[in-house]
């Protein structure tokens, strides 16, 4: 069997006022079901290392971790390689129990952004506040970036990871790009 | 003439001069000029023509307000038309062309039309061009295309980039003069998030021109230290070079900054579009000037009198020599006053006001020894590309001159009106002011917000305050109420600055000079320069009944012009009420509609262009099928091959091949686009048996079942095969166009109506690259990847099965869409290509060879199937395309179900699928439709069907089609006529509409 | 623009992010109901100019449905609440006739 590639197998982007690249395949599971349930909690947390998070939060770990979805709907985050044996668990622990786990990973793909003006990156393509005090790291936006659907938080300070549908990987890159386009620093959440 | 001196320019760089070029002369002004400061020192008052009468132009103001000092600037990809020399900011090496003038700017050819201006009154193209119709088209369309029009047209593609940035503030100020600075201060001090926008390169509006005193201090040192203070502040984003230029519900406000106007060669895009959304707006906008309407006032060298101040004391710069200045009001005299301590000449004050004592102002004037004469006009102006003099008569009377005094430039005062356009913009309301004699916002009716409160606050001369002091307490007010009503609260010791207090003698209402103006003083008295609207349009069109402003507005183009009225609304509004004998507020003003000032095109599009232009969906194989030929089918926002050509060979031709390879060897299908949604749940299958018309609880795990699903409505919206993957779970594939369409019904069912059932649904549509291996050496290809039993008796037709096949773990579905042999292939997306590309390498010797989706739709034609989007286009129901085998007898419900049983949905003459064959092999044209007997009400032939799908089908070596037609299936063997739009007319004959394989063998082997 | 908070995931977010559905709280009508009915639930809708309810997606964000109550004059909101509801809860009610004193909840809400 083939390795799996990402859509942009790598591709970055350096020349501009954030740093742009799209990460290697990772691993993704879409979860639909009650939160609240032990059948979800605690497989989660012994994959994840994380306890589900509250409503629009993050919990992330060395790779691993949970991201709120919706009321309803958690995205288990994990190495692309752990996929099948994670899914494994989670249908092991819902048993008869009504909930959904599928692998989504080949779905995505994911961006890391570096830099100083990452929150005015995003603040360029998404109808969102991304100043400090609005949208810090723990936090998961689902929104749309331009025009398609993508979801975005802090990792720290000065990085974000962005998810999207694998197909519009080139457009979210190309719009990633446009809008870090040198000397197109806005100045109003960095000075 | 105007000139340089060699006082004043506060705004210049006198040590930096700049290179520049107006119509081919090469010209130098200074870092800070404007365009417009630049050509005045130059002496080039005339900068363009009038667009219907081609008359000279001069400047008029200072601002974003001037109608006449239109350029084209720039040039090839950063050429840009209708550019304002007054808000162009001077750098070196700009280039500036003026417009609207044949061949020259001096001498024009079009200028003959203000000799026929009595020819061209008001509504002169409704009027004129009537007669005879044909001439409209050839004659007087062509002609008028060929003379109107301000600027050119951009030739090439945008050379610059733009984009969009959103910001989110508790309040957000708009103006960046003496009221904003303080608005902003005091909300910040109460702790609210604060943005300030300021549409100039500078801070403090005009203040600094017009002078006074701040807590003793100077207002210029005032406004340095209240920037300086803001600038520190954690809490306040302060933006000049960012016009607010539009408001828009719920605190939504467009800022539209500029980056590289001034400056070409910087990095990055050229204009931002800061999309705002603020808790509240205050509208700090300045007030404008209004121009006085008298004989000749259009003539270069008649100008407003504060933007002669602003030449003056901003960019050094006389506007004459000898200026007449004209007013209503106390104003005009500081220009008046500045002029002469410039050491310019002002031979005359004409004050049209007859007051009992001088003002401060006033006395002042005179002190300097300027001749102030009081209820005094101008009778008209004389000159022709210049003022040259100005008639003076009593303002009472009709004109009679009394005497002409020389001069090269007039400056004029009719009063000023607030900037209220963003107040406007979302439904605040006006109220005239008869002290100002203009209107102002009312502060009973504001724009209202998602909270039912009002969300826009003007303040200073924006709300009608005009004096210093008054300015900085309002302003000062209005920020501390917004800020409460926000929920923060201001320190008590944070007060408002005291200013000197100037007391004015009021302004005297003046719309006509003089008041009995003649008609031939009113036909050369202008309101609308850009659009030669004059007095006696307006009232010729309210002669002509035009009561309703925003008629006479239409009917005269007065506002109409890119400068959309901002010097010519009031007066306009004056001339009509006293032509009605009405009131003014009774005849109201017209709507103000965003943007306050054009913007570029480029930063309303952001960041959409080029590549960017729209998201192009791509599947795991994108690259593989660019590489190999393929000419691209939009498929909704995916890209799909429509086949791929080998050089040489047309397009039709690599159809033709691929639909015989197929048939005869094997085809690969890229189907990774057709949707796929998990339902799962021990209500899914009574989910699915509401979402489809047949049923689908009763299929077996490891089954395929082919599906329809309508609307509520009853129509056809979508087709697939569900798998059934276990007892709880369903995978439902749908049409590449319904992937989203499908997921979102399935959510919204479930969501708003059965929230009870338990059901989740997951679309995993692009999770998986699907390969379609089509044709008698698919199970073949396949043994040769090896890993799993593909026999007939293993994986049977309409079955599907996990496994490995080559080494990649895969799920394979037994399904046909062609007829053939074929197997759908779903593996994960990251190992797309690898799998393709293996595919391929084992196809090898089995003839394989891609195919696009037009060799789908021959395949499928072929053997009847209907196509989603052909056969159906929102008003067919499974039961016209001959699929009542795929409606359930059984159930009670289905989506769609009691909509079918309409009178109309039942009606035994609704058009039915048929097969249609030419009786000559040839190919029907799509969408043809056939004639019948008779003619309608509209005497046009009756139509009784018409063709939904047509292809050559190289398999049976004619033309096939689909077509709904009345009594279809009834009338097997008849021949139709159907004229097609090249003139002929194509017989076909009703058939089976299943023209391959009627039986099914080959799929089933 | 306006904006909207969806009552599912807690954003106010710009309109964008939304999609609108049409009217609130209908009544389906399927096979056995009169063509009255029937025409009622799929086509007839009520158009007010002042207090509406209506049907939102937030499909740009959690995906989820919910309802609005809003004046489409003013545009105005006066609350929003989860699509799992049949009926107008009575803090959106009390807050509409705080509001408009003299409007009167619709007989079906």
């Amino acid at each position: 069997m083939s390795e799996p590639i990402s859509a942009l197998n790598g591709a970055t982007y350096t020349q501009g006022i954030a740093e742009i690249s799209a990460l290697d395949p990772i691993g993704m599971i879409s979860i639909r079901g009650d939160l609240a349930a032990g059948y979800l909690k605690k497989p989660l947390k012994k994959i994840a290392g994380v306890d589900i998070p509250a409503m629009r939060g993050i919990n992330m770990i060395g790779g691993k971790g949970i991201a709120w979805m919706s009321p309803d709907e958690l995205l288990l985050i994990c190495p692309y390689a752990d996929v099948a044996a994670n899914l494994e668990v989670l249908h092991k622990s819902i048993g008869s129990n009504h909930a959904l786990a599928v692998n989504v990973s080949d779905a995505r793909a994911v961006f890391r952004l570096k830099g100083a003006h990452i929150r005015e990156v995003l603040a360029k393509l998404a109808p969102v506040d991304t100043s400090p005090d609005a949208f810090a790291p723990g936090m998961i936006r689902r929104t749309r970036l331009a025009q398609v659907p993508a979801a975005f938080w802090m990792v720290d300070g000065d990085t974000a990871e962005l998810v999207c549908f694998r197909s519009v990987a080139q457009y979210v890159f190309d719009l990633l790009k446009t809008a870090a386009q040198p000397g197109s620093e806005v100045k109003y959440h960095s000075h | 003439m105007s000139t340089r001196i060699a006082t004043g320019g506060r705004l210049l760089n006198k040590s930096n001069a700049v290179n520049f070029s107006f119509n081919g002369k090469q010209l130098r002004g200074y870092e800070g000029d404007t365009l417009a400061s630049a050509l005045l020192a130059n002496d080039q008052m005339l900068v363009g023509r009038s667009f219907k009468y081609h008359r000279p132009r001069g400047i008029v103001a200072a601002g974003p307000e001037e109608p006449n000092a239109l350029m084209n600037l720039g040039r090839g990809g950063q050429f840009e038309p209708n550019q304002r020399a007054t808000t162009t900011e001077l750098f070196d090496g700009l280039e500036a062309a003026s417009q609207n003038h044949w061949p020259s700017l001096e001498f024009d050819v079009g200028a003959i039309n203000k000799h026929l201006s009595r020819f061209l009154p008001a509504g002169f193209y409704y009027k004129m061009f009537i007669h005879p119709r044909p001439f409209w088209k050839h004659v007087y369309e062509p002609i008028i295309r060929h003379s109107a029009g301000l600027g050119k047209a951009p030739k090439e593609k945008d050379a610059d980039s733009y984009e969009h940035f959103h910001a989110f503030c508790d309040v957000l100020v708009i103006g960046g003069g003496v009221a904003g600075l303080e608005a902003a201060r005091t909300a910040a001090l109460a702790g609210a998030k604060v943005i300030l926008l300021e549409q100039t390169a500078h801070w403090g509006g005009r203040a600094p021109v017009d002078g006074g005193t701040v807590e003793g201090a100077s207002v210029a040192s005032h406004i340095d230290a209240l920037v300086s203070a803001l600038s520190g502040m954690e809490n306040v984003h302060m933006r000049t070079r960012v016009m607010g230029a539009g408001v828009y519900d719920h605190g939504y406000v467009l800022g539209y900054e500029s980056l590289k106007d001034h400056a070409p060669a910087a990095q990055g895009p050229r204009h931002r579009l800061w999309r705002i959304r603020a808790g509240h707006i205050i509208t700090a906008t300045g007030a404008i000037e209004r121009p006085l309407s008298f004989a000749g006032n259009d003539i270069p060298g008649v100008m407003l009198a504060a933007a002669a101040r602003d030449y003056l004391v901003n960019f050094g710069v006389s506007v004459g020599d000898r200026t007449v200045v004209v007013t209503n009001n106390d104003d005009a005299y500081r220009t008046a006053i500045a002029l002469v301590e410039a050491g310019l000449t002002v031979p005359a004050i004409l004050d049209a006001r007859v007051l009992p004592e001088d003002s401060a102002l006033m006395a002042r004037a005179k002190a300097l020894g300027i001749r102030v004469m009081m209820g005094h006009a101008v009778s008209s102006v004389k000159g022709g590309k210049r003022v040259t003099a100005v008639t003076v008569c009593s303002q009472a009377g009709e004109g009679a001159v009394l005497e002409t005094i020389e001069c090269d430039a007039v400056a004029m005062s009719g009063g000023w009106s607030p900037v209220v356009h963003l107040w406007s913009h979302c439904g605040g309301k006006l109220v005239w002011d008869t002290n100002l004699a203009t209107f102002r916002p009312d502060v009973n009716h504001p724009p209202i917000g998602v909270d039912g409160l009002g969300f826009v606050t003007a303040a200073g001369a924006a709300a009608g305050f005009f004096g210093l002091d008054d300015i900085l307490h309002d302003a000062h007010a209005a920020a501390d109420g917004v800020v409460t009503t926000l929920g923060f609260k201001l320190p008590v010791d944070a007060v408002s600055p005291n200013a000197d207090r100037q007391e004015e003698s009021p302004l005297a209402p003046v719309w006509m000079m003089p008041h009995g103006a003649n008609v031939k003083l009113r036909e050369k008295t202008w309101l609308d320069y850009q659009n030669d609207v004059k007095v006696s349009d307006v009232r010729l069109a309210a002669q002509e009944g035009f009561v309703s402003v925003e008629h006479t507005k239409r009917y005269t183009t007065l506002g109409m012009a890119t400068d959309q009225g901002k010097l010519s609304n009031i007066n306009g509004l004056a001339t009509l009420a006293g032509a009605l004998d009405a009131d003014i507020p009774t005849v109201g003003t017209t709507t103000f509609r965003p943007p306050y000032h054009p913007i570029s095109m480029g930063a309303i599009g952001g960041e959409a262009r080029g590549d960017v232009f729209q998201p192009l969906r791509r599947t795991p194989m994108h690259a593989w099928h660019e590489a190999n030929g393929a000419e691209w089918e939009p498929v909704g926002h995916w890209r799909r091959p429509y086949s791929y050509s080998r050089p040489g060979e047309t397009t039709h031709d690599a159809v033709m091949r691929e639909v015989t390879n197929t048939r005869t060897n094997m085809g690969l299908l890229d189907a990774s686009t057709l949707g796929k949604i998990i339902v799962k749940g021990p209500d899914a299958g009574k989910f699915l048996n509401m979402l489809y018309t047949n049923m689908m609880s009763t299929l077996k795990p490891g089954k395929c079942r082919y599906g329809l699903m309508c609307s509520e409505n009853g129509f056809l919206i979508d087709d697939g095969v569900v798998a059934r993957i276990d007892d709880d779970t369903f995978l439902c594939h749908t049409t590449t166009g319904g992937a989203d369409r499908i997921h979102q019904h399935m959510e919204e069912w479930l969501q708003t109506e059965w929230w009870d059932w338990n059901v989740y649904v997951a679309n995993v549509t692009e999770q998986y690259a699907q390969i379609a291996v089509v044709g008698p050496n698919a199970r073949k290809c396949l043994e040769k990847l090896g890993g799993m039993d593909v026999s007939k008796d293993a994986l049977g037709f309409m079955e599907w099965v996990d496994g490995e096949l080559g080494g990649f773990k895969c799920r394979i579905y037994r399904i046909s869409f062609s007829g053939e042999l074929s197997y759908e292939i779903a593996v994960d997306a990251g190992v797309g290509q690898a799998f393709w590309d293996a595919l391929m390498v084992a196809g090898h010797d089995l003839g394989v060879m891609p195919y696009g989706t037009e060799c789908l739709h021959i395949l499928r034609a072929e053997k009847g199937f209907i196509m989603i989007g052909d056969e159906t286009d929102g008003t067919v129901i499974p039961q016209d395309l001959g699929l009542n085998w795929a409606i359930s007898k059984k159930k009670e419900d289905y989506l769609g179900k009691r909509a079918q049983e309409r009178s109309h949905m039942v009606d035994p003459t609704r058009w039915k699928l048929v097969g249609l064959e030419t009786t000559d092999g040839s190919t029907l044209p799509d969408g043809a439709y056939a004639v019948g007997e008779g003619v309608n009400e509209n005497n046009q032939r009756n139509m009784i069907g018409r063709v939904t799908s047509t292809y050559h089908s190289p398999t049976l070596g004619k033309g096939i089609a689909m077509g709904l037609v009345l009594n279809g299936p009834d009338r097997m063997g008849e021949v139709l006529e159907f004229p097609g739009t090249d003139g002929k007319t194509y017989n076909a004959k009703i058939v089976d509409p299943v023209f391959y394989d009627k039986e099914g063998e080959k799929q089933n082997v | 623009m306006l904006i909207l908070t969806c009552p599912n995931c807690g954003i106010t977010a710009e309109e964008t992010e939304f999609h609108a559905g049409g009217e609130a709280h209908l009544t389906r009508f399927g096979p056995g109901a009169s063509d009255d009915d029937f025409e009622q639930y799929l086509f007839m809708r009520d158009n007010p100019k002042g207090v509406h309810f209506e049907r939102w997606r937030h499909v740009y964000g959690c995906g989820k449905w919910f309802h609005a109550a809003r004046d489409t004059m003013t545009l105005e909101i006066f609350g929003t609440y989860t699509a799992q509801t049949s009926t107008v809860p009575q803090n959106i009610i009390d807050k509409i006739t705080d509001r408009r004193p003299d409007w009167q909840p619709p007989e079906t809400a």
